[in-house]
């Protein structure tokens, strides 16, 4: 199992910020190992982010995206107490979910 | 003892897996939808696939470096000013799929993200923006002095 997201969420006049770090290799698939084998493709390639259960933002993601990724978005009507659950599945069929309590 | 209760914490995240799967992912179908674009091996491929050649627009702020000192990580932010913004794309010209991320944008959610992405050599970087179902686009050049897809 990949390692947990680092999220953070603030709040500032109705518009919540999420910033989103996720942990992975991000494999295009066209790098060579030290051996001169190429390192089997393996990235994220869909990313969903959920305020309270409503889809706040979606991304489907190629592997040009950078190593343990980045991603910034707003939306708006989050309050103190909400939840925001960002979830990710890459190539190989894994999922991680993690979810921050916005204060 | 052991070796069945691995067994068994595998069953359950099997299970556990399959009904998040079903749960989170209702990009489905839009993902295949996107396949063909992940896959076009220059920008007009891209834009074949998308069915239009966005027109330049000054609404959308793009925000990236000039010079990259690692292509590997090339911090991009995108913010589009024209109402009804659906999607916001990113391409980098000269990698091998120019195609790197595509996001959807709910309403309520405003027209803003902010990634990174690898840029294999110097390159024009396009934000393309649909709006209203109509494609919009902006470029800016990064330098890479170091490239991001090198083994």
């Amino acid at each position: 199992m990949a390692s947990p997201m680092k999220i953070r969420a603030t709040t500032t006049a109705g518009v919540t910020e999420v910033k989103a770090l996720m942990s992975h290799p991000m494999e295009t698939g066209r790098r060579k190992d030290a051996d001169g084998q190429l390192v089997p493709a393996h990235y994220i390639t869909e990313v969903t982010a959920q305020h309270n259960g409503k889809l706040v933002l979606s991304a489907l993601w190629g592997p040009a995206v950078s190593q343990n990724p980045f991603l910034q978005f707003r939306f708006k009507g989050g309050a103190a107490g909400d939840k925001v659950v960002v979830a990710w599945k890459d190539t190989k069929g894994e999922t991680r979910t993690d979810e921050v309590v916005l204060s | 003892m052991k070796l069945q209760r691995r067994k068994f914490l595998r069953l359950g995240a099997a299970a556990l897996g399959g009904f998040a799967t079903a749960a989170f992912w209702p990009l489905r179908a839009m993902a295949s939808a996107f396949d063909a674009a992940f896959k076009a091996p220059d920008m007009n491929g891209v834009f074949k696939e998308l069915g239009t050649t966005p027109t330049p627009s000054d609404q959308i702020q793009f925000a990236s470096p000039d010079i990259a000192e690692n292509g590997a990580v090339v911090p991009v932010s995108i913010t589009s000013k024209l109402p009804k913004t659906e999607q916001i794309m990113v391409l980098v010209e000269k990698n091998p799929n120019p195609m790197a991320a595509v996001f959807m944008i709910p309403e309520g959610t405003e027209g803003f993200v902010s990634t990174r992405v690898k840029v294999g050599q110097t390159s024009n970087i396009y934000a393309v923006v649909k709006a209203d179902g109509k494609f919009y686009s902006a470029v800016r050049e990064t330098k890479v002095t170091l490239g991001g897809c090198g083994g």
